[in-house]
């Protein structure tokens, strides 16, 4: 044998060890994720067992009997992320225009950076602001009067009345927005960006306006793409819980009550857990809320892909 | 961009709005039309305008609270109960131990996979598709069940919290940030380059280390940084994994302090010394992360 063609072999040798090194730390992204899934099913399976149906119908979260429902959480949950998006997809949407098509290339790319370092912020900081800030402002202006002027309002009244504490889904719902909404103008820039400029162009040679050119062209051909954005930013406001778990008040009721402290799914977990022991059907619940949260996260994911894959 | 001149209105209109017909003067569809577009300016401008002033509040409420709270002592001295004068050093070098610990955990993992998927996984490659969009989804899961997922995992078979595990829920939490920007950066890298490398008889790891992974490397930094950021500022997944110290301690198989488990632990506290350490450290931690990823932005800019 040569030595050229011996140090070849041990090159092409080599090659297969380091495409098996690079495919075993794939592997290992696979496995974390299974791992994640299959270790939340378990944990959470005595409490699926012992409570059956009933796990997800019942309100009350009772750890001096030890029974536990949780329902009062995904109430929470779900009512605290549709105020959310109510309020982040319309300011996400008008900051996306701004940025795309109003704002100078030059001060875009400022402007646009800057709400950038705004999804940096750490969770917990956004917690403290709001607490500091959205909690004594919607306790000393905005739930007094509500209070005062709808409380006799029929259907209206219950959803704004209670006592003016300034924590609960409302608050939550506001501070989960600014949070969210940088990730979904991000997205909109993009997709906003990609509509082809002979689209406008022709709209404008048409005569449209500015927004009409956006409302008429822009919005329906990047519809998927924007719905894309706005469910990947729901994912977030889902399994959102440092934040949310300073200004939620953290009761687990279920009621009418926009304003009432309440609880969900991830401030439960982030609260419980330390007093809930290593076995314990308590935790285990918690494990069984993790799956819960798990899952809706991994469909809001998919559902995104699904929708942004399509136009592309 | 200049300004779409709305065009004169159809004679049709004008002549029933008017009786001296003057061609270009807008009627009153296109004056409202113009108001709509108007409207829509300036909400926009508007909401951008608010999630800027968010920006500037958080910024402004964290300086206000947390600036008088930073001095030698609080750097220094460790934490202890209120009104003894304590500091944040202790939380201060368990962030820096973890994220560090972790760090050296998710780059190398990081990389690797991410060259897998530019390199061994583009078109055709199920297994790399596959991993590509679990990596998405560990990306987006909540940071929560990282920490309750690393506590099954390692705090309940080793019994106690510990600094490690702490360090290995940031670095899940890191890892599927670290692949996809290298892999995103790598496939910047020109073909050519790779043919030229190959075409000069080098194997392809020396292809891949040497020209992809150097010519890229300012890419593939950006995104460890941006992952150092993230980490440095979670809380969810070292509550349960970590728990926090009150003491000095940089033993990583016991409970250890950091800087959000110190701030989650004294926000919400009763004393005026541990509330302005919460704050402190608050303003501590956001500058940093922040400061890491102005850092980061103004040099890719280039």
């Amino acid at each position: 044998m040569t030595p050229v063609s011996r140090s070849s072999h041990r090159r092409a040798g080599f090659d297969t060890v380091f495409h098996g090194l690079l495919w075993i730390c794939a592997l290992l992204v696979l496995a974390l994720l299974g791992g994640l899934i299959l270790l939340m099913a378990t944990g959470g399976w005595q409490a699926f067992t012992t409570f059956g149906l009933a796990f997800f119908t019942s309100a009350s979260w009772n750890p001096v009997k030890d029974v536990y429902g949780i329902l009062a959480p995904l109430l929470g949950t779900a009512v605290s992320t549709a105020i959310a998006m109510l309020i982040a997809v319309p300011m996400a949407f008008g900051t996306a225009f701004w940025l795309v098509y109003i704002a100078s290339a030059r001060f875009a790319s400022i402007v646009g950076t800057t709400i950038q370092l705004l999804a940096a912020v750490p969770s917990i900081i956004f917690g403290m602001w709001g607490f500091q800030t959205i909690v004594p402002f919607i306790a000393r202006y905005i739930q007094p009067f509500l209070n005062h002027h709808l409380r006799h309002v029929p259907m209206v009244g219950p959803l704004f009345t209670g006592p003016p504490v300034g924590t609960g889904l409302v608050t939550s719902g506001i501070v989960l927005a600014v949070m969210i909404a940088p990730f979904i103008t991000a997205v909109m820039v993009d997709v906003f960006g990609a509509v082809p400029p002979m689209l406008r162009e022709s709209a404008f040679g048409l005569g449209a306006t500015r927004w009409e050119m956006m409302h008429k062209i822009v919005v329906p051909w990047s519809r998927n793409g924007m719905i894309g954005a706005i469910v990947l930013g729901m994912g977030r406001a889902l399994g959102e819980t440092m934040a949310v778990t300073f200004i939620i008040g953290n009761v687990t009721t279920v009621g009418w009550s926009l304003f009432a402290p309440r609880s969900t799914v991830a401030s439960l977990i982030a609260l419980q857990f330390p007093e809930s022991p290593a076995g314990s059907l308590r935790l285990s619940s918690l494990m069984a809320l993790g799956f819960i949260l798990m899952l809706l996260s991994c469909v809001s994911l998919v559902l995104a892909r699904c929708l942004r894959g399509k136009r592309q | 961009m200049t300004e779409p001149v709305t065009s004169p209105t159809s004679s049709h209109e004008v002549g029933k709005a008017d009786s001296t017909p003057d061609l270009w003067r807008p009627g009153r569809k296109a004056m409202r039309r113009q108001m709509l577009d108007y409207v829509a300016t300036v909400a926009s401008v508007a909401a951008g305008s608010i999630l800027l002033l968010v920006l500037v509040s958080i910024l402004w409420t964290l300086l206000s609270r947390g600036l008088v709270g930073i001095s030698w002592a609080t750097l220094t001295r460790t934490m202890g109960p209120p009104g003894s004068g304590g500091g944040l050093a202790n939380a201060i070098i368990g962030s820096l131990l973890q994220t560090g610990l972790a760090l050296l955990m998710a780059a190398p993992v990081g990389l690797m996979c991410g060259i897998y998927l530019s390199e061994y996984g583009r078109n055709g490659n199920h297994f790399a598709s596959v991993v590509r969009f679990v990596a998405d989804m560990l990306m987006s899961a909540p940071s929560i069940l990282i920490g309750l997922f690393i506590y099954q995992l390692l705090v309940v078979p080793f019994g106690h919290f510990s600094g490690f595990s702490g360090a290995v829920a940031l670095a899940v939490l890191a890892l599927p940030l670290i692949v996809r920007t290298t892999e995103d950066m790598l496939r910047l890298v020109p073909t050519a380059m790779r043919e030229a490398g190959a075409a000069l008889g080098a194997a392809r790891w020396r292809v891949i280390i040497f020209l992809c992974l150097r010519s890229a490397r300012k890419g593939v930094m950006t995104g460890i940084l941006l992952a150092l950021a993230r980490m440095g500022g979670e809380t969810a997944p070292l509550l349960f994994t970590s728990l926090g110290n009150q003491t000095m301690s940089m033993d990583m198989t016991r409970p250890m302090a950091s800087l959000p488990i110190a701030i989650y632990q004294y926000a919400g506290a009763s004393y005026e010394d541990w509330v302005q350490l919460a704050w402190t450290g608050a303003l501590l931690v956001t500058f940093g992360v922040l400061l890491i990823n102005i850092t980061v932005r103004l040099s890719s800019r280039h």
